[in-house]
């Protein structure tokens, strides 16, 4: 049977309050939101922590809305709220898209956007995501607020810069007027993690690539991006060949280990051929 | 749904317990001052065990016992004999196997500090060289896996062969045209939702045991514990309530389950051990890992003529596979399927790798799955070859209905069939001639669409005793069937449900001969203590033989009426006639009109009428059935998919399945077990599978890498049917369980092959996953047995 070691739990009534229970239990405690990733874990027993601290009652982190030029999304935001509310799929297809391919609806109106982000498995699909987009993550702890670019967010595979004492608040993407997006994935079967999947976010300006975003989740793009393809791309007009070869520029930026799902050449092939179908794909969305 | 007098479309009996969360599995058991077992299993896949410290363990505040194979040893409980007379360690003494492999057992007072105190017993292991590529198996420095076996010098289990080696080979010298392919049906799990436990509970007054355990033979494990450990047989109860799904898994006795017994008898309390998901994934009866070389000779005008075929059978580190003893491989002898050809023949050698043990399991009829799959494919292989169509040259080569009963070049004796003509149905439900154009079409445009096929025949409800058993249990199933007095039934049967509709399927073949409805009888099963002797629900034997078994009973009960009848209208019981109207059956004097009801009679039977001499009174009688023969069920399965040439993803658009089992008692249900099999072979087709590392590390522990299809991968199953029924089976039906496992894999495979002919790729192993289909496309097929590197 699976079932976990002894540990601690707390029910959080506020983001300082969950901050003050991380710094009584220090670095062994762990946040539980959704607790689709962890929990298997700690079943399993490869995590082990002295303490949970339940979040799941903080309707201050569940805010997701349009503030200006701003979408914000807060880290309690369900998966099934992030697919369902019709403002982010006007914006950002790409999240719809993503989030149609995340695990199944029963995990999607469970699991959360900042769980997601911070469990930072290597092969997440939001993380792509919002490394296309350059999102900005909120991270609160004892001194404040801090600010932190999305493509700076994850150090490693499991590893953010969220610290010990602190907490993901919410995620801030700003919204372009003219952009397109769009995300494409290869799984095995529906609701297994990517073999790989590529997300592409790009605003053209007559015909020409004024803006692009390219995110790469679980073939070892560092930090879910393809910056010299993005550099590649950008002032060029957006045909099939220009897409092609910053597609080949960003599967050649990958560093995909073999496992179960593919050998190291098919997910090098598919980065590549899945960030062409996403660049395709958000270059027709782009300026309608 | 109304209810049917008998056979005919009714809602299951048993779903309304299911439905409403009422089921009773073994996880629901729980006693009084239970106490919770959980096993201490191996890292590693192949190891010397230098010692093992029990000290922490023991000395955790709530834990009552920890048992090692050295307490087993003192028990003479170490090893326990397998399914296929060879021998399996119940707690590893000498050296561990296989990764997973069972070492200690804690009991403790809770599930939680019995899986706590596992971390606090200390193993020490001296790793070994493993075995895990059965190809190297018998190479001459490939390490010797069961020293434990006196004069023992190779990895090698058996060698068996099938058919005329010599006519065979003359076959092929001669033909016009011969091929060859590899192929691995690779290693699969059944992975039922419910993995496998048991609830062991000792009286130590009584001396009685009562395990509650998800078996599928209850009376074949009450004696195997008898004879195993010394324990008299009447003082054993082995009840299997409620199973969330067998498929084989569930067949044999796992080490667990006797650890349980001795953990109830060494603590005097109830013990329960339930599985997790990995546990049962790494460590339960797996199924098939044959590799495979099938060989096909034939005229260059289509006219197959032999087939000959080699297997390496990857058993794992104990033989523990379950078919009868005389059958080292199964019913693969059934591997000419279903074509008329002149002579075949087989070898099969059986080896130890150091993985999990098992091999049968999986819906599989006992290998007919590997068996179907081989010459499935090669069908294809020779129409690939010759450049004819997949249905004309199956259609050319079928047994023709004149040729049944047909004896195979391998000795089996199909009952009956009509090949062609469900063949032909399947291909018009398809529209197949419109599919090829639409293919030759798309082929223009440089799109990947393919139409595979497969005619498979079966080979199912094993006996006859005299040729099946086993362990020297003949394959015959007992029923007793007794009538209340005002008229409602109890049937008994020895075969057990795990989700095949037993308790409606048995009662509509009893309400048919007793012309009373399916919702007056009950069914009884699973429990030893409550039903008679028989060996179980496995190889879609249920219906052939406990079927059969209720049937006769049936008819046993209804001669008993007619006396009781004759006497009641005072006539010779040779006037009375039986007759069923719509309110019910009778016992009518011939040409009168004048009888009595079912009813009336059950009630005259223990009344005070005077009976004729010899008649003992009361309606009840029992059966032993003996099936004279296996049932020959078949079908023509049509898959259709498009695959993305960029991705290599599979998607089944269509899926046509024309299936002949006979008559059919609940046709629901005949086609709810159709879906399952049909998503089964997709799963296996397309998803599953078990692989190593070169370390033996099992790589599908989980259901997040041992991928069990969903309904997003399913299309809208079309189901067709034609009806040949059995003639030797007393209602005419064919066991039907597995025909979709075993049909539908080789039909999703042909179909993706099919798709991939533009690139010259001719076969490519299962999984067909997208890495797997877009390195065929390279020309750079992956192993799918082993770890992708």
């Amino acid at each position: 049977m699976q079932v976990p070691a002894s540990f601690e739990f707390e029910r959080a009534e506020s983001v300082e309050h969950a901050l003050e229970l991380l710094e009584r239990y220090g670095p062994e405690a762990r946040l539980v939101a959704g607790g689709h990733s962890l929990i298997p874990m700690m079943k399993l027993r490869l995590a082990q922590p002295d303490a949970l601290i339940d979040i799941n009652g903080l309707a201050e982190l569940s805010h997701l809305k349009v503030t200006g030029d701003t979408l914000v999304i807060g880290a309690l935001v369900r998966h099934a709220a992030l697919l369902a509310d019709e403002a982010v799929g006007a914006y950002f297809p790409i999240f719809h898209e993503a989030e149609r391919v995340i695990a199944d609806p029963v995990v999607r109106n469970r699991g959360t956007v900042g769980g997601s982000l911070c469990q930072a498995d290597p092969s997440e699909d939001l993380s792509a995501a919002f490394a296309a987009v350059r999102a900005e993550a909120v991270i609160a702890g004892p001194g404040g607020r801090r600010t932190v670019p999305i493509r700076e967010f994850h150090v490693g595979p499991y590893e953010t810069v969220v610290g010990p004492g602190e907490m993901l608040i919410e995620l801030r993407v700003r919204i372009r007027p003219g952009a397109g997006s769009a995300y494409e994935k290869v799984e095995r079967r529906v609701g297994d993690w990517p073999v790989a999947a590529a997300g592409a976010y790009l605003r053209l300006d007559g015909g020409v690539i004024a803006e692009v975003g390219l995110g790469l989740t679980a073939v070892g793009a560092e930090h879910f991006a393809a910056p010299f393809a993005e550099a590649y791309l950008i002032g060029k007009t957006a045909g099939e060949a220009v897409l092609r070869e910053g597609a080949r520029i960003a599967a050649d930026g990958c560093a995909p280990q073999a496992d179960q799902r593919g050998p190291v050449d098919y997910k090098r092939h598919l980065a590549g051929e899945l960030t062409y179908r996403a660049l395709s794909r958000a270059a027709e969305r782009s300026g309608s | 749904m109304s209810t049917p007098m008998g056979f005919g479309r009714m809602h299951r009996k048993e779903d309304a317990r299911f439905i409403r969360g009422r089921g009773n599995y073994v996880d629901d058991v729980n006693l009084p001052g239970m106490l919770h077992g959980a096993i201490l299993r191996s890292p590693h896949a192949h190891a010397r065990i230098v010692s093992v410290d029990t000290s922490a363990a023991l000395a955790h505040p709530k834990v009552r016992a920890v048992i090692t194979g050295e307490t087993l040893a003192g028990l003479n409980l170490a090893w326990m004999p397998t399914l296929s007379a060879d021998t399996q360690a119940v707690l590893a003494t000498d050296k561990v196997r296989f990764q997973g492999q069972e070492v200690a057992f804690v009991v403790a007072e809770d599930r939680y500090s019995a899986r706590d105190a596992l971390e606090l017993i200390d193993v020490e292991y001296e790793a070994l060289d493993s075995v895990i590529d059965a190809k190297k198996s018998l190479d001459e420095d490939a390490p010797l896996i069961r020293d434990d076996h006196e004069g023992r010098a190779d990895n090698k289990i058996f060698d068996w062969e099938a058919g005329d080696r010599a006519a065979t080979d003359a076959l092929f010298e001669r033909a016009e045209v011969t091929v060859a392919q590899d192929m691995l049906y690779p290693r699969v799990h059944p992975a039922p939702l419910e993995t496998c436990g048991a609830v062991a509970d000792f009286d130590k007054v009584t001396g009685k045991l009562t395990v509650w355990c998800p078996t599928q033979a209850p009376h074949a494990h009450r004696t195997l514990y008898a004879l195993v450990a010394g324990l008299p047989e009447h003082k054993i109860r082995v009840i299997s309530p409620d199973i969330g799904g067998g498929f084989g898994n569930k067949v044999g006795i796992y080490p667990g389950y006797v650890c349980a017994i001795v953990g109830s008898i060494v603590t005097g309390k109830p013990v329960k051990w339930m599985e997790d998901r990995s546990e049962n994934l790494m460590s339960t009866s797996f199924a098939r890992d044959y590799h495979m070389r099938g060989e096909v000779a034939a005229t260059r005008d289509g006219k197959i003529q032999a087939i000959r075929v080699k297997v390496l059978a990857d058993h794992g580190a104990f033989n523990g596979t379950a078919q009868p003893t005389k059958f080292p491989a199964g019913f693969f002898g059934v591997f000419t399927g279903s074509y008329d050809l002149q002579a075949a023949h087989c070898e099969v050698t059986g080896v130890y790798t150091n993985k999990a043990p098992g091999g049968v399991a999986y819906a599989c009829s006992f290998r007919i799955t590997e068996a179907v799959y081989l010459v499935e494919r090669m069908i294809d292989v020779l129409a690939l070859e010759l450049g004819v169509d997949a249905a004309e040259l199956r259609m050319k080569n079928l047994l023709r209905s004149e040729q049944f009963p047909y004896t195979s070049p391998t000795g089996w004796e199909y009952d009956s069939g009509d090949y062609q003509k469900t063949l032909q149905l399947a291909m018009d439900m398809a529209g197949y001639d419109a599919l090829r154009r639409e293919q030759a079409e798309k082929r223009e445009r440089g799109e990947l669409m393919g139409i595979g096929l497969s005619f498979f025949t079966e080979a199912v409800g094993a006996g006859p005793r005299k040729h099946m058993d086993i362990l020297g249990l003949g394959m015959a199933d007992g029923a007793e069937l007794r009538v209340h007095p005002t008229g409602k039934a109890v049937l008994r049967v020895s075969c057990q449900s795990q989700g095949q509709g037993h308790e409606t399927t048995f009662a509509q073949i009893v309400a048919a001969e007793l012309g009373i409805s399916p919702d007056d009888v009950d069914v009884v099963h699973g429990d030893t203590d409550q039903t008679p002797f028989g060996l179980g629900t496995y190889g879609s034997r249920s219906t052939p033989v406990s079927g059969a078994a209720a049937a006769m009973v049936s008819r046993k009960v209804r001669e008993r009426a007619r006396q009781v009848a004759s006497a009641m209208l005072e006539a010779s019981p040779e006037d009375l006639e039986w007759t069923v109207s719509e309110s019910g059956g009778s016992w009518t004097v011939s040409g009168t009109g004048v009888g009595k009801t079912i009813q009336e009679i059950a009630l005259a039977a223990h009344s005070n009428l005077e009976l004729p001499d010899g008649v003992e009174g009361h309606l009840d009688a029992t059966c032993v059935y003996n099936p004279p023969n296996l049932t020959y069920p078949f079908g023509a399965y049509i898959c259709v998919v498009d695959v993305d040439p960029g991705t290599g993803q599979v998607k089944v658009r269509r899926f046509i399945a024309v299936d002949d089992c006979g008559v059919r008692i609940n046709p629901m249900i005949v086609e709810g077990q159709v879906h399952g099999g049909l998503a089964d072979g997709v799963g296996m087709a397309l998803m599953q599978l078990m692989a190593f590392d070169e370390d033996g590390n099992h790589l599908g522990a989980s259901f997040m890498d041992y991928l069990l299809p969903t309904a997003m991968e399913c299309p809208s199953w079309e189901l067709g049917e034609t009806v040949t029924p059995s003639p030797h089976h007393p209602i005419g039906a064919k066991g039907v369980g597995e025909s979709a496992t075993v049909g539908s894999p080789p039909a999703v495979v042909n179909a993706v092959l099919d798709a991939l002919r533009p690139y010259g790729v001719r076969h490519a192993d299962m999984p067909l996953t997208p890495a797997a289909v877009w390195r065929a496309i390279q020309g750079n097929p992956i192993r799918t047995d082993l770890a992708i590197t």
